[in-house]
């Protein structure tokens, strides 16, 4: 999966979610998602669950702790799909 | 933990306390009961000269018991007189089907849907006296130390 396939990816799950809908149409990869998506704390744990089962990972307490940007978010699916 | 230090571990007092007792409760499960009384504050309003239960707090007694007991219940090892769980409802989704009045004695069951990162998803039921399912649906909350 190329990283903009993953950023289209991801984007469709965090869709849901958000409350600021501009931010989230001029989403990039600085994107942070509690202050500039304003999603709340227990939807960022459906946003893990959700990237859990699309790309079939398991995301562990240190690594939801660091999920909190779009960029962050790319490098964990990446790393924990590199390593399957 | 004992069914009783969940309920006094319960950040609520009258007349917002809707838990009177836990019947049985478990890592995926918690069912305990509310009876409510006859002058709950609440019916003053809802209706005029018309008491009936307010769904809010039909919602508020399946909470605090599927949601918030279970929760403690989950977190039992981390928790003392001094250490209490903060709690916040984050969502909810219920149908009703049947009205309460003054009195009743309502029965909830609850079901562990997942609890990880400190939010806990529970499917949850709530009976009337004649075992009549009342109403049914998800709560998802946050709790932590």
């Amino acid at each position: 999966m190329t990283k903009d396939e993953l950023l289209v990816t991801l984007k469709n799950i965090v869709k849901p979610y958000i409350q600021d809908e501009e931010a989230f149409i001029n989403l990039t990869e600085n994107t942070d998602f509690i202050n500039d998506l304003k999603i709340n704390s227990a939807n960022l744990v459906d946003v893990v669950l959700d990237v859990e089962d699309e790309f079939d990972i398991e995301i562990d307490n240190d690594a939801m702790e660091k999920m909190l940007s779009v960029k962050a978010a790319i490098d964990i699916i990446t790393t924990k799909l590199n390593e399957k | 933990m004992s069914r009783e230090q969940i309920i006094n571990l319960l950040p609520y007092q009258p007349p917002f306390l809707f838990v009177d007792e836990i019947h049985d409760i478990s890592e995926n499960k918690v069912e305990g009961a509310y009876t409510l009384k006859k002058d709950e504050y609440f019916y003053k309003g809802h209706f005029k000269d018309n008491p009936i239960t307010p769904g809010v707090i039909l919602t508020e007694i399946m909470a605090q018991i599927g949601l918030v007991c279970l929760g403690i219940y989950l977190l039992k090892d981390s928790l003392s007189s001094e250490v209490k769980p903060k709690i916040a409802l984050t969502s909810h989704t219920i149908d009703f089907f049947l009205p309460v009045y003054p009195e009743e004695k309502v029965t909830v069951v609850s079901e562990k849907e997942y609890f990880r990162f400190n939010k806990l998803k529970c499917k949850v039921k709530l009976f009337n006296q004649k075992e009549e399912l009342v109403c049914r649906g998800y709560i998802s909350g946050m709790i932590k130390l």
